[in-house]
């Protein structure tokens, strides 16, 4: 087990031996003949598709460009998610009325796949940016929610005494005790909320989106151009992991600040 | 100012057959500016005594007052030191500190001053700006008590303050709690197992039995200690040496015997 975050260099060098594996084992299967290449195109073809779209256009836009509107809707879904999900959290965490009265409805709600959302969301909110940000929202709300939550609930009770006996009032505390102290907890939430809501972006982009990276593989369905497909897999392979060093990096900021680890 | 009275005090955790009485009809009254130590076998409720004047818990039947005043809840004017710190780990020194001032809603250069001089009281300047995992034990103490006394509470409320504390660090904050004592006194109920620090700091130590807790024996120290004129020795070990000194923890020693002996017979 490896139970502190791992530096950028590790993670790269780790996730470069996976990598050569897969591609090792996938070149044999396509060059081999054992798959017909046209449903499963090597990694050279892949790599060399995803070359021209990064210039050329498919689907309306370039890689690049299908990327960025994917993107720009994941960060509205993520941002909802996290200003809604954190401070509801850390005032249930707080608040014993709320969760009891907040409890029951999200229990049941969040067993519904993200992806059960999407009729609800064409109908409620569009295909432009609404509808995904919903179903991004649905997917990255349940994780933000409940590690702040759980992380409101299990601060030092100790550290809530001392602010009670300085006199602080219910705002201060959450904001200046309660929330700090979850911080590592809010931490793991975003980055599980990260994953899920990049999932279900690229799931809500297959079927309501007029752009995006799941957008750009549904068309490329349709003009059965697998390495297209396969393109955009791996636009989303990369970005999903860029997102998440980010994120660990940011972990790992705040607990040196803390004192957690040198 | 800063009296506090248990008025028959009883404290029972849980109910039915899991009930556990921890507090049996305890009546203690500390006058204003006077040190008051509890000691006691662990597991005794001595800590529990302090929690109720904290307002962290409820006694189940009597009161117990501050000022005259029956206590509701945990409120600033009756500060707390923890026998784990319980500093805000993201604040700095100057943050934890300022925490209860600014709760006060007290004007920056006011709060600016009164943490100047806490700082300044407890040594801690040259610590202003560090965070509390970069301190030794002994300084994170320190922050504490600085965090409690720039409060000018009514009573200080010490839970075995110096019980995570190596001993010579101890040995310093206890000179150093006598020196404030004597700078800046205040009502002081101080938890402890320790019989030497309970006699070396008290005005009066209660003596308590094993669970469920009663006071069995209050023993005045403050009128021998004058008499015997400790406080012209600044040093604990030449205090700890004096036959009045060993007399009296001699006799506090015996009495919580008898409370061990008791629970093996």
């Amino acid at each position: 087990m490896i139970d502190r975050p791992l530096t950028l260099r590790e993670t790269m060098t780790h996730g470069l031996i996976g990598l050569g594996l897969f591609l090792a084992v996938w070149t044999f299967l396509s060059v081999s003949g054992y798959v017909p290449r046209q449903f499963l195109p090597t990694p050279l073809d892949v790599i060399a598709r995803f070359i021209q779209l990064l210039t050329n256009p498919f689907a309306g836009a370039t890689l690049p460009q299908h990327l960025l509107s994917s993107l720009q809707r994941y960060l509205c879904g993520m941002l909802l998610a996290a200003i809604v999900g954190i401070p509801l959290g850390l005032l249930m965490g707080w608040f014993r009325l709320l969760d009891d009265i907040v409890s029951p409805i999200f229990e049941g709600l969040r067993f519904i796949a993200p992806i059960a959302w999407v009729p609800f969301a064409a109908l409620w909110f569009g295909t432009g940016i609404g509808g995904p940000v919903m179903i991004i929202f649905a997917g990255a709300f349940p994780p933000c929610l409940i590690n702040t939550y759980r992380g409101a609930r299990f601060v030092d009770p100790q550290l809530i005494e001392a602010s009670q006996m300085l006199g602080t009032g219910h705002l201060r505390t959450i904001v200046e005790v309660l929330l700090p102290a979850s911080v590592p907890s809010i931490v793991a939430g975003l980055r599980v909320a990260a994953g899920l809501g990049w999932q279900s972006l690229v799931g809500a982009e297959l079927i309501v989106a007029a752009a995006g990276v799941g957008f750009m593989m549904v068309q490329a369905q349709a003009n059965v151009s697998t390495p297209t497909v396969m393109a955009g897999m791996v636009a989303i392979g990369i970005a999903g992991m860029l997102i998440d060093v980010l994120l660990r990096y940011g972990e790992t900021l705040i607990r040196r600040r803390r004192g957690l680890e040198a | 100012m800063g009296s506090i009275r248990f008025d028959r005090v009883n404290k029972i955790f849980g109910a039915g057959k899991a009930a556990l009485k921890a507090l049996d009809d305890i009546n203690l009254e500390i006058a204003e500016k006077e040190f008051v130590a509890i000691v006691g076998p662990s597991g005794c409720g001595k800590t529990t005594c302090l929690r109720i004047v904290a307002g962290f818990e409820r006694p189940t039947t009597g009161t117990v007052s501050v000022n005259g005043r029956p206590v509701s809840g945990p409120g600033p004017d009756r500060a707390v030191v923890f026998q784990h710190f319980a500093l805000f780990p993201w604040k700095t020194v100057r943050e934890n500190i300022d925490l209860g001032l600014r709760n006060k809603s007290l004007a920056k250069p006011q709060r600016e001053a009164l943490i100047a001089d806490a700082l300044n009281l407890m040594n801690l300047e040259s610590h202003a700006d560090a965070f509390p995992h970069q301190l030794s034990g002994g300084m994170q103490q320190r922050v504490a008590i600085a965090r409690a006394y720039v409060l000018d509470p009514e009573v200080l409320l010490m839970d075995e303050p110096f019980g995570a504390l190596d001993a010579q660090t101890r040995v310093m904050m206890q000179e150093e709690l006598v020196r404030l004592a004597r700078v800046n006194p205040r009502t002081v109920l101080f938890i402890t197992h320790s019989v030497e620090e309970a006699v070396y700091l008290a005005d009066r130590v209660a003596v308590m039995t094993r669970r469920p807790g009663r006071i069995k024996e209050m023993i005045d120290i403050k009128a021998i200690r004058s008499a015997e004129k400790w406080s012209e020795r600044p040093r604990i070990e030449d205090v700890m040496d004096l036959e009045s000194f060993i007399h009296l923890r001699t006799h506090i020693w015996k009495s919580l015997r008898e409370e061990k002996s008791e629970d093996r017979r």
